[in-house]
């Protein structure tokens, strides 16, 4: 079977559809267990250093809705994981070398901490000790967060691939230094940026849920309790949230400059940018027409002058390149234009391929030659690794807006992330002032608005993995791999069939899910009495 | 020849070895799950097999996946051909795993939209199809498989370049061709049922289900060693695809796996020892009523598989070799991360046994005592 090349776009786009289902629904799962482990180890703590049944039988009810998500979180990850073999044949070779090793030690040492003191933490308050119990009960909320480590150290990397050198043996990347990869400076901010994104989701949550039964007037004092301890937790996670949010845009600006034009559909590149706080874009910006003034490209937008500028590279004045920088290049900014990258990358691979036809007929002079080009340690290889090599994705490409993200989709996912942002740490800062004073209970419209909060914040969860992905695209490796030389070589009909049978049982499954939920809401924690029963250390 | 590069690539192919092997002896649950309705008859019965199967689920499911993640990561142009081109397969070991995933927490939950028996079944599909296709899947690595592989393609910018493609539109399927897959499949389904079967009559404390464990374990060995008998003496007979490590140039060999094991003493002892285990433990089930048959017959299926595993990529072997064009079989040597990466891996793996001792730890602290009626009728998270 050899794909032609309709047949390829359409793989990519079913490949990627299939993905993009599969994160979506993992994700919809994972962050709440990020942060719903804390707040249970954080409970179980006050129990076990008071004594105090209530906080148990409280602590208790928490886990069985951990419980509920867990199955299914991991259950989707395994997919996930498995999908870069069966959709991403090339990439998962391309790439095998860096992100193969996270993939492996985030095995090894995270999933493994996670399943086995999760059934503890489920299933041992009467056959372990109390002080083991605890253990457990942390040791689980680390293992899930270690968990998130090493895959967001992989994504990291193919947002801003470091610590790697291209190996024309080998036709791939190849690992050379495992620190730079691991404390790359995007990764490090991406995995607190992601986790905390995740503990604020499951504060929300338990605000919630809590919110709800003060509304029926049940369990008043779980409620209140909870209410306390997630507002804590939410709000100081929500204002480191909007540190690493900030540092991300940072490094955004500094490796992926397409990315950040795209969040802000700024099209000519400017001094003192201004930061689009709301706007809306006319239809053509998704048919990526090239608007020559930022202006045109929308039919209204409000801004704040010079913030882009401030945000992105800490000056005020500084040039932010646009689109069309990019697309045509800017000698004066030293902009490769699309059309000169693409030539580098087919100049890489051009290389690439006389050197190793060389190394299969024999011939030692032109291997010689090409040993020294690819040697990033003579002048030549210098210029093959920092220019063609660098490039090696665009020679893919066959015509330079294909570089281009879609815009619409990440202008708005950014805005929708960025404004909850911020809703969120007054949220938490009102919830947390009126908890203190006790009269929380008395403002309806208030809980009924903790409530509405649930469905957002996973909102503004899944919109900001959408600005990071999908602000990514084309490449699944930034500028060295686009998604269309990623793809596994098989018939779109077969990705089609198993994106369809996988969408139907997700979303049964998920439908499942929010039905048991909800009624182990409605059910509330057990009974005070049947918990004393078998409570063995009482 | 880089020596250090060599000893990783065989270290890598160890661990991962290791890894396939304690993950065949953890489809007990699978192998459990397959026979809920079987042994267990009452409604009480079945949530008593339930119960004792969802403390390691996890464990089994971590296996998977970590034993995807080490393969991915020692040898991935493994995991591009085979993952992106026997796509049906493990597409479908994974939609059986998923099922499996959500439905020991949601089975026995009030709303949970599908009903108790359909959870249930969701268990017996995962442990009748989940084992037979890893079985068949794992077969391939002696038999091979339909793909070509060439690396050259990735500097094609104009048109193909995919570097590995499967020759046939099956994607997969076309391994249930081979009669030696199927009986490896079938093997490794009724090793995980006697599996099962052993370790409900270890950790459950209930008398119908321990008489009525052992008689039907009785069974399954049987059907176990009249497939698997058979796929051993097949694989001795075999043709392999041997390897020239000094060119690279592959080339059938007659009775490939038959002279690996006279090769390598060591790995055949392993397998006798590892044979010898399963047999014990089996007989410690049938013959003395005993309740520890699952641990030597858990530890034969360790070393049993570990040593197949290493006969299919030691000894200069193509662990994986393509029916399409010889060439493009994998070996150990071609298919491997870097050195560097290996070399970063293995010192991770150090860790391999502290992570082994916290699972035992914490799985005899859990199992001090064997889980009774009375316990999950009193447990608010049972499942």
């Amino acid at each position: 079977m050899i794909l032609s090349a309709n047949d390829l776009m359409e793989v990519v786009d079913w490949s990627r559809a299939q993905f993009a289902m599969t994160a979506i629904y993992h994700w919809l799962f994972v962050p709440l267990t990020l942060g719903l482990g804390f707040i249970c180890a954080i409970m179980e703590t006050i129990y076990y250093r008071t004594g105090d049944l209530f906080w148990k039988r409280t602590v208790k009810f928490w886990m069985r809705i951990f419980g509920i998500n867990f199955a299914i979180g991991v259950a989707t990850g395994l997919i996930l994981e498995f999908e870069f073999g069966t959709n991403w044949s090339n990439y998962s070779y391309f790439v095998g070398d860096i992100f193969g090793a996270p993939l492996a030690i985030e095995g090894i040492m995270a999933f493994f901490l996670e399943s086995t003191f999760f059934a503890v933490m489920f299933f041992g308050w009467n056959r372990v000790s109390r002080g083991f119990h605890l253990a457990s009960t942390w040791l689980t909320a680390i293992g899930a967060n270690l968990s998130a480590l090493w895959i967001l150290v992989a994504n990291a990397w193919m947002q801003y691939p470091t610590g790697t050198t291209f190996n024309p043996d080998t036709a791939r990347h190849e690992m050379t230094s495992f620190w730079d990869v691991l404390f790359s400076p995007v990764a490090i901010n991406k995995f607190f940026h992601t986790v905390t994104s995740g503990f604020v989701l499951a504060a929300v949550v338990v605000i919630g849920i809590s919110a709800w039964y003060l509304l029926k007037k049940r369990e008043t004092q779980m409620a209140r309790r909870s209410i306390v301890i997630a507002s804590i937790f939410g709000l100081c996670s929500s204002l480191f949230l909007a540190t690493t949010g900030d540092g991300s845009a940072a490094q955004v600006a500094k490796t992926q400059p397409m990315k950040l034009a795209a969040m802000e559909a700024l099209y000519a590149g400017e001094k003192e940018a201004g930061l689009v706080v709301f706007g809306v874009l006319r239809p053509e910006v998704g048919k990526k027409y090239l608007f020559e003034k930022n202006a045109d490209a929308f039919y209204f937008k409000v801004e704040i002058p010079k913030l882009l500028s401030l945000l992105s590279f800490r000056n005020a004045e500084a040039y932010v390149p646009g689109i069309n920088d990019m697309v045509f290049g800017n000698p004066e900014q030293q902009i490769i234009p699309i059309q000169g990258k693409m030539g580098l990358g087919q100049e890489a691979l051009k290389a690439m391929k006389e050197y190793r036809e060389a190394k299969a007929t024999g011939d030692a002079v032109t291997q010689s030659y090409y040993n020294d080009l690819f040697d990033p340690n003579t002048p030549d290889g210098k210029y093959m690794h920092d220019f063609r090599l660098k490039h090696l994705g665009y020679a893919y490409l066959d015509n330079p807006t294909e570089a281009i993200p879609n815009i619409p989709l990440v202008f708005y996912s950014f805005r929708v992330m960025v404004g909850l942002g911020f809703y969120f740490i007054l949220f938490f800062a009102i919830t947390l002032v009126l908890s203190l004073r006790k009269t929380i209970g008395n403002r309806r419209w208030l809980l009924r608005l903790m409530i509405v909060s649930i469905p957002l914040v996973y909102l503004s969860s899944v919109a900001g993995w959408i600005v990071a992905e999908v602000g990514r695209q084309p490449w699944t490796v930034y500028e060295m791999l686009p998604a269309s030389a990623s793809v596994s070589n098989i018939a779109s009909g077969s990705l089609m069939t198993t994106f369809f049978i996988f969408l139907v049982l997700f979303t049964i499954l998920l439908i499942a899910e929010l039905m048991i939920m909800f009624r182990q809401i409605k059910l509330g924690p057990q009974p005070a009495e049947i918990e004393g029963k078998t409570d063995s250390e009482k | 020849m880089d020596t250090v590069y060599i000893f990783l690539q065989h270290y890598w192919w160890f661990v991962v070895s290791l890894l396939g092997a304690l993950l065949v002896f953890l489809l007990f649950v699978q192998g459990g799950q397959g026979m809920l309705y079987v042994i267990g008859k009452t409604d009480m019965e079945r949530n008593l097999i339930v119960n004792s199967l969802g403390r390691k689920w996890e464990l089994t499911f971590t296996t998977l996946v970590t034993f995807g993640g080490a393969f991915f990561a020692s040898f991935p142009l493994f995991y591009s051909t085979s993952f992106g081109g026997a796509f049906y397969v493990w597409m479908l070991i994974l939609l059986v795993f998923v099922l499996q995933a959500v439905a020991y927490e949601y089975r026995r939950k009030p709303s949970n939209l599908l009903g108790e028996k359909t959870y249930n079944w969701f268990l017996m599909i995962n442990g009748v199809l989940g084992t037979f296709l890893l079985g068949t899947a794992v077969a391939t690595l002696f038999t091979g498989a339909p793909f070509v592989v060439d690396k050259a393609n990735f500097g094609n910018y104009e048109g193909f370049n995919t570097i590995s493609r499967w020759t046939t539109a099956w994607y997969g399927l076309d391994a249930l061709s081979d009669p030696r897959n199927i009986l490896l499949g079938l093997s490794v389904l009724f090793l995980s049922r006697v599996l099962g079967l052993l370790y409900f009559m270890n950790n459950i404390d209930d008398t119908e289900i321990f008489s009525r464990s052992r008689r039907y374990l009785k069974w399954n060995a049987g059907l176990f060693l009249l497939f698997f008998l058979p796929f051993l003496l097949l694989l001795m007979l075999a043709d392999g695809a041997a390897v020239d490590p000094k060119s690279g140039v592959i080339a059938i060999e007659p009775y490939k796996y038959l002279h690996n094991l006279l090769a390598m003493p060591l790995v055949l002892a392993v397998l006798l020892v590892g044979v010898v285990g399963v047999l014990w433990g089996i007989y410690i089930g049938v013959v003395r009523g005993g309740k520890r048959g699952i641990w030597p017959c858990g530890l034969g299926t360790v070393l049993t598989v570990l040593a197949l595993l290493l006969t299919a990529g030691y000894n200069n072997t193509a662990y994986y070799p393509s029916t399409a064009d010889l060439q493009s079989s994998l070996t150990i040597y071609n298919s491997s991360s870097s050195k560097f990466t290996l070399y970063v891996m293995g010192l991770v793996s150090l860790a391999i046994p502290f992570v082994v001792w916290y699972i035992a730890y914490v799985w005899r602290a859990m199992n001090r005592k064997p889980l009774t009626k009375k316990e999950i009728e009193q447990d608010e998270h049972a499942y």
